[in-house]
C-alpha cells in the first residue's frame, strides 16, 4: 500500500543572549567545563532564577519572524525528571502558557510553496553535558559539565504539515535563515544552537486521521534529518504493509549505521507532572513592547527574495541563493548600492566569488574583498572599460592582494581599448597582414569574423574592446 | 544540642563566667535588640562581651534545650570584634554588635546549612542568603544555626535529623515547628533575635509555644534568595524576637525588593519601627467566629477573648468576621505546599552535593538510595503526597482544585479586611504538646498549624505575641493577621498590646 508521510518538527535553538536565562554566568562556547557555573544555575539549595530580560527579547523576535502572536501573559513551568546533567532535579520551561503560538512560514520545494503552520514557541533553560569516562581513559566514572546548564533555548513545534523529507529539510533550512536575520540565533548546529526532533507517522492516502508517530532525536545535520526520515518512512512502511502497528516511542538516529532504534516507549515515557514555576511570576509583555519589538525585526528572507526579483529583475533562483545567508544578502546589497548593475553583481557573487571562497572553505563573511571594492570592480565591467576576461586577472589579483581594481588595472595597463582611432589602426594592420583571409571574407564567408577579432585581441594583449572591433572589422571588409 | 550528629563544633557546657557580665544589673542575654543597642552605643558594654555573653548562656544551658544544630564562634567573634571597632568610630547601624541566630535553611557564606537534614548534613553554603547579607550590612553578630523540623516540615521539632529541641518552659514538651530551634534559643535567652521561616505557621506557631514574639510577613516583602525552599509559594523569612518592637527592627533590615528573587515585591518599605508609636484608637479588630470552634482548647479560647478586650480597652472596636473556608485551609495546604516541595526536593539526588548512599551499582540505584537514606519518613511522605498531586490524570483533582480552594481562601481575607484593619484570632489550637503526642497521627500533627496556614495561603502578614499562660504554665499565643503589605498595622496593634501588658516580659526558669 502506498501511505502519506506526516512530519512535524521541534527545533530547539539557542538564543544569542550573553548570559544564561537565570543568572548571569557566560552563555561563551568551549570553556573548560564547570567554568560558566554559579550556584543560581547549579541548583544549589536556596537559589533563585531570575528572568533575562535579552532572553525574553530574543524569543519575542523569534516569534515575531515567524508571524506567530506574541502572548500578553505566558508563564514559566516546572518540567519534573531526573538526570544527572539536570541539577535542580527539573527543567524550567514553558507549558501551559507558552510565548508564541500560531505562526508560520513559507517553504518551496520543486518550485513549489507551502505553508508550514507553527503550533507554539516556548522559552526553556538548556541542560548540562555528561562525560563518561571511557572517553576519558577514566571507565566506572561520569563527569558533567554544567556550562550548557541554563543556556536559553527556544523550541519552536511545527504543525504536523511537512509531507516528505525535502520539505522537512527545506523547512529548517527557511526556520534557520529567518532566526538568523531576526538576530535571535547564531544557529550553529555543530556547536548545538540548533538542534532538531522529528515526529514522523505514516497514513493511507486519503485518510484524514493520523497513523501512530515516532519521535526521532538526535539529528544533529540537516543531511542526516532527511536520512533518519527517509529511514523511518521505509520502517514503518515495512511496519504496516505486514499488517503489523507501528509503537509509539522514541527513538534515536544512529548516523554512523543509517538506521533509528528505539529509545524507549510510551510506556516509559515521563510524566513531567508540568506545573507553574513559583519562583517566577507570570511574564508581561504589553502591546506596545511587541510593536517597538516589530519595528526592529529587518527584512526577512522570503521578503528579500520577492524584492530582489521586483526590483533587481534578477531570477528567482539568483534571489533564492543571495538571500539564504543574510550576510550574503547584505553584500550583494552593497554592491548594489555603491553603483553595480545589479545582474552584473549577482552572476559575479554567485559564479567566481562563492567558488573562490568555497574553495578555502570561507563564508561571505570572511570574504577579502569588502564589498565596496568588489563594487569598483563590477562597475568597471559594466563601463566595459575592462572585459569579461580581464575582469577575473583583476578579481584574482584583487583577492589575493587585496589591491583596489583601479590599481590593478592601472599597474598592468589592463584598461580596454576604446579608442576608435586605435582599434582602426590595429584592424587595418591585421586585414594587411592577412590579405588572402580579407579577400575570403568579403566574397562571403563571414566565418572568418572569429579569425580577425581574435587576432586583433591578440594583437591588443587582450585589452581591445571586442565589440567595438567587431564593428570596425565589419565596416572595413564590407 | 542533640544526638552528637553537629559535626565540627562541640558544645562545652562550663564556665560560670556568665555572673562577670552583669552591668547595673543587666542581665546580658536577657536584654532585647533595642535594649543591647542601646547598651553598646552607651558603651555599657562590648559587643564582644554581649557576644560571650551569649555563648555562656549556650554554655550553661543549651544541653538541655538543644536549640542549636551548630554554632559559629569564630565568625560571630570576629563580627563583634568589627562591630565594636565601629562603634568606637561612632557608626551607628540597626543592628550593630547585636548577636541573631539563624534557623539552619538560611545560607550564610562558609556555614553549614543542613535544613535539619542528614541528606544536607556536610552541605556548605557557598554563598550568603540575601537576609543574611541585610543582616550582615546592618552589624548583626551571627551565632550558630538553629534547629528545625526537615526541611520545614513539621510542627515539633521532631523531624530533625539531629534530634528535637526541648521547650524551654516545660522540657518534656516540644517547642513547636519548623522553627522551633530558634524559638527556643529567643526564648531561652541564647540569642538577641533570631530569624525563621514561615510556611505554614512555623514561626508563629513555635514563637506561641515558646512565648515570644513571632512574625510572618507579608509573601514577597522579605527575599527568599538563600532560603532552602520548602514551598516556594508560601515560604517567607520572619523575625523571632522577645518584643514586638524587636521584630519592627528587624523587619526593617531584612525587608525589601531583592533583584535575585523575583517574587520580592516592588512596594514601599515603611519605617516600621516608626508606625510602633501611633496609637490604636479607632481601629477594628475582627475576630472570625470559624477560629473559635470545638477544636480550641478552652483555656487557650479564655486568653484569645482576653486578650480581645484589652485591645478594646486601648480604643479598638471588636468585629465579628467570617473566614468561611478555613475548614478547607489544611487539605489546600497540604497539596500546593506538598506538590511545590516535591520539585524543590528533587535536587537532593547525590549527584552534585549533600548525603549520597554508597550502596548503589546503577543510576537508578543511587537516587533512590540516597533519597531513601537521606530524607527522613514526613519528607519523603510529603514528597510522595506532592508527586501524587501533580501526576497526570490526578491534577485537576488534586493540584488545580487546590488552587482554585486557594483563591476562595485569598478572598475570605479581601472580604474580611473590608470590615476590620486586623484579625485576632489564637495561634495554635492548644498550648505546646508533648513529645511523641502527635508523631503517631501525622493529621493530628497537621491540625496544630490549622489557624496559621490560611495566612500563607492568602500571602498576608501574620504576628504571633504572647497573652497569657496555660494553668500548666504553657506560653499561649495571640494571632494577628493584617492585609498584605500593612505590617506597619501589625506591628503596632501588637507592640501597643505588649506596651499594656506584661506576657512578654516572661522568662522560662532555666
Amino acid at each position: 500500500m502506498d501511505y502519506e508521510l506526516v512530519i512535524g518538527l521541534e527545533v530547539h535553538t539557542q538564543m544569542k543572549t550573553k548570559t544564561k536565562i537565570f543568572c548571569s554566568c557566560s552563555t561563551a562556547f568551549g570553556r573548560s567545563p564547570n567554568e560558566n557555573t554559579c550556584p543560581v544555575c547549579l541548583g544549589l539549595p536556596g537559589v533563585l532564577p531570575v528572568l533575562n530580560k535579552q532572553a525574553l527579547e530574543y524569543a519575542i523576535r523569534a516569534c515575531l519572524a515567524t508571524h506567530s502572536e506574541v502572548q500578553e501573559i505566558s508563564q514559566f513551568d516546572r518540567k519534573n525528571y531526573f538526570y544527572p546533567d539536570l541539577p535542580k532535579g527539573y527543567q524550567i520551561s514553558q507549558f501551559a502558557l507558552p510565548i508564541g503560538l500560531r505562526g508560520h512560514l513559507d517553504i518551496q520545494v520543486d518550485g513549489v510553496q507551502k505553508r508550514i503552520g507553527i503550533t507554539r514557541i516556548h522559552m526553556e533553560e538548556d541542560a548540562g553535558k555528561l562525560i563518561h569516562g571511557e572517553n576519558l581513559g577514566v571507565s566506572g566514572k561520569s563527569y558533567i559539565d554544567f556550562n550548557r546548564t541554563g543556556v536559553p533555548l527556544i523550541e519552536i513545534v511545527s504543525e504536523p504539515e511537512l509531507r516528505s523529507a525535502e520539505e522537512a529539510k527545506a523547512y529548517l533550512i527557511e526556520l534557520r535563515s529567518i532566526l538568523q536575520y531576526a538576530d535571535v540565533s547564531d544557529c550553529n548546529m555543530e556547536e548545538g544552537s540548533f538542534r532538531c526532533d522529528a515526529n514522523v507517522s505514516l497514513r493511507p492516502w486519503g485518510q484524514e486521521e493520523f497513523g501512530t508517530r515516532t519521535e526521532l532525536k538526535n539529528l544533529n545535520s540537516f543531511r542526516f534529518i532527511q536520512k533518519a526520515i527517509e529511514y523511518e518512512t521505509d520502517r514503518q512502511a515495512k511496519i504496516l504493509n505486514q499488517g503489523e502497528k507501528v509503537i509509539q516511542e522514541t527513538r534515536l538516529y544512529d548516523s554512523d549505521k543509517g538506521i533509528t532504534f528505539s529509545m524507549r516507549s510510551k510506556e516509559e515515557a515521563h510524566d513531567y507532572r508540568y506545573f507553574p514555576e513559583p519562583d517566577l511570576p507570570p511574564i508581561v509583555v504589553n502591546s506596545e513592547w511587541i510593536e517597538r519589538t516589530r519595528s526592529t525585526i529587518p527584512e526577512l528572507p522570503e521578503e528579500k527574495r520577492q524584492r530582489y526579483v521586483a526590483e533587481f529583475k534578477i531570477p528567482e533562483y539568483d534571489a533564492g541563493v543571495l538571500t539564504a545567508e543574510q550576510d550574503l544578502a547584505h553584500y550583494f546589497e552593497n554592491c548594489v548600492s555603491e553603483g553595480a548593475i545589479p545582474k552584473t553583481a549577482s552572476n559575479w557573487i554567485m559564479g567566481d566569488l562563492l567558488g573562490r571562497l568555497n574553495k578555502e572553505g570561507l563564508g561571505i563573511s570572511n570574504c577579502p574583498i569588502p564589498a565596496i571594492a568588489m563594487a569598483e570592480l563590477f562597475k568597471l565591467i559594466d563601463k566595459q572599460t575592462i572585459s569579461g576576461k580581464i575582469a577575473k586577472t583583476v578579481f584574482e589579483d584583487m583577492y589575493s592582494t587585496g589591491k583596489p581594481a583601479e590599481q590593478i588595472i592601472q599597474e598592468k595597463g589592463l584598461v580596454q581599448i576604446s579608442d576608435t582611432g586605435a582599434l582602426e589602426k590595429l584592424v587595418q594592420e591585421v586585414i594587411d597582414a592577412n590579405p588572402g583571409q580579407a579577400e575570403e571574407f568579403r566574397n562571403g564567408k563571414d566565418k572568418l569574423m572569429g579569425f580577425f577579432v581574435g587576432q586583433v585581441m591578440k594583437a591588443s594583449k587582450g585589452q581591445a574592446n571586442p565589440e567595438l572591433v567587431n564593428k570596425i572589422i565589419k565596416e572595413k571588409l564590407t | 544540642m542533640a544526638r552528637n550528629r553537629t559535626g565540627s563544633e562541640s558544645l562545652n557546657v562550663s564556665s560560670a563566667r556568665s555572673q562577670r557580665f552583669l552591668f547595673s544589673n543587666i542581665i546580658m542575654h536577657r536584654l532585647t535588640i533595642e535594649q543591647a543597642v542601646e547598651g553598646l552605643q552607651a558603651r555599657k558594654f562590648s559587643s564582644a562581651e554581649l557576644t560571650q555573653a551569649i555563648y555562656d548562656r549556650i554554655d550553661k544551658i543549651e544541653g538541655s534545650v538543644s536549640a542549636y544544630i551548630h554554632l559559629t564562634r569564630e565568625m560571630a567573634q570576629q563580627q563583634a570584634q568589627d562591630a565594636d571597632r565601629l562603634i568606637a568610630q561612632g557608626e551607628k547601624k540597626p543592628l550593630l554588635g547585636v548577636p541573631i541566630a539563624l534557623k539552619d535553611l538560611i545560607c550564610a557564606q562558609g556555614t553549614r546549612t543542613t535544613c535539619g537534614s542528614k541528606i544536607l548534613n556536610d552541605f556548605v553554603s557557598p554563598y550568603d542568603a540575601t537576609v543574611v547579607r541585610r543582616l550582615k550590612d546592618a552589624g548583626a553578630v551571627l551565632i550558630g544555626k538553629t534547629n528545625m523540623d526537615e526541611f520545614g516540615m513539621g510542627s515539633s521539632t521532631e523531624n530533625s535529623w539531629h534530634g528535637t529541641s526541648k521547650n524551654p518552659w516545660n522540657l518534656e514538651r516540644t517547642p513547636g515547628g519548623s522553627s522551633g530551634g530558634s524559638a527556643v534559643a529567643v526564648s531561652a535567652n541564647e540569642c538577641i533575635a533570631a530569624l525563621g521561616s514561615d510556611t505554614g505557621g512555623s514561626i508563629r506557631q513555635p514563637a506561641s509555644f515558646c512565648g515570644i514574639t513571632g512574625l510572618k510577613p507579608t509573601y514577597g516583602r522579605v527575599s527568599r534568595f538563600g532560603l532552602i525552599a520548602y514551598a516556594s509559594s508560601l515560604d517567607q523569612i520572619g523575625p523571632m524576637t522577645k518584643t514586638v518592637a524587636d521584630s519592627a527592627i528587624m523587619l526593617n533590615v531584612i525587608c525589601g525588593k531583592d533583584p535575585k528573587d523575583s517574587t520580592s515585591a516592588e512596594v514601599a518599605v515603611p519605617d516600621f519601627s516608626q508606625a510602633l508609636r501611633q496609637d490604636v484608637k479607632g481601629m477594628r479588630v475582627g475576630l472570625p467566629s470559624e477560629y473559635f470552634t470545638s477544636g480550641l482548647d478552652p483555656e487557650v479560647e479564655e486568653s484569645i477573648r482576653k486578650s480581645a478586650k484589652t485591645l478594646e480597652s486601648l480604643g479598638m472596636e471588636i468585629v465579628d468576621v467570617s473566614l468561611p473556608h478555613l475548614e478547607y485551609a489544611v487539605a489546600c495546604y497540604y497539596i500546593v505546599a506538598c506538590a511545590e516541595a516535591s520539585a524543590n526536593l528533587s535536587r537532593y539526588d547525590g549527584v552534585k552535593y549533600g548525603y549520597r548512599s554508597e550502596r548503589s551499582e546503577t543510576l537508578m540505584d543511587m537516587y533512590s538510595n540516597t533519597r531513601e537514606e537521606g530524607f527522613g519518613k514526613e519528607v519523603k511522605r510529603r514528597i510522595l503526597l506532592g508527586t501524587f498531586v501533580l501526576s497526570s490524570g490526578y491534577y485537576d483533582a488534586y493540584y488545580l482544585k487546590g488552587q482554585k480552594v486557594r483563591t476562595l481562601i485569598k478572598n475570605d481575607f479581601e472580604n474580611a479586611f473590608k470590615q476590620c484593619d486586623v484579625i485576632a484570632s489564637p495561634t495554635a489550637p492548644a498550648p505546646a504538646f508533648k513529645f511523641n503526642e502527635k508523631t503517631g497521627d501525622p493529621l493530628q500533627m497537621y491540625l496544630s498549624d490549622i489557624y496559621t496556614i490560611s495566612a500563607n495561603l492568602a500571602g498576608v502578614p501574620g504576628m504571633s505575641i504572647p497573652c497569657g499562660q496555660s494553668s500548666t504554665g504553657l506560653p499561649i499565643g495571640l494571632q494577628l493577621m493584617a492585609k498584605h503589605f500593612d505590617e506597619e498595622t501589625l506591628l503596632r496593634v501588637g507592640h501597643q498590646y505588649q506596651q499594656n501588658t506584661d506576657h512578654h516580659l516572661k522568662f522560662p526558669s532555666l
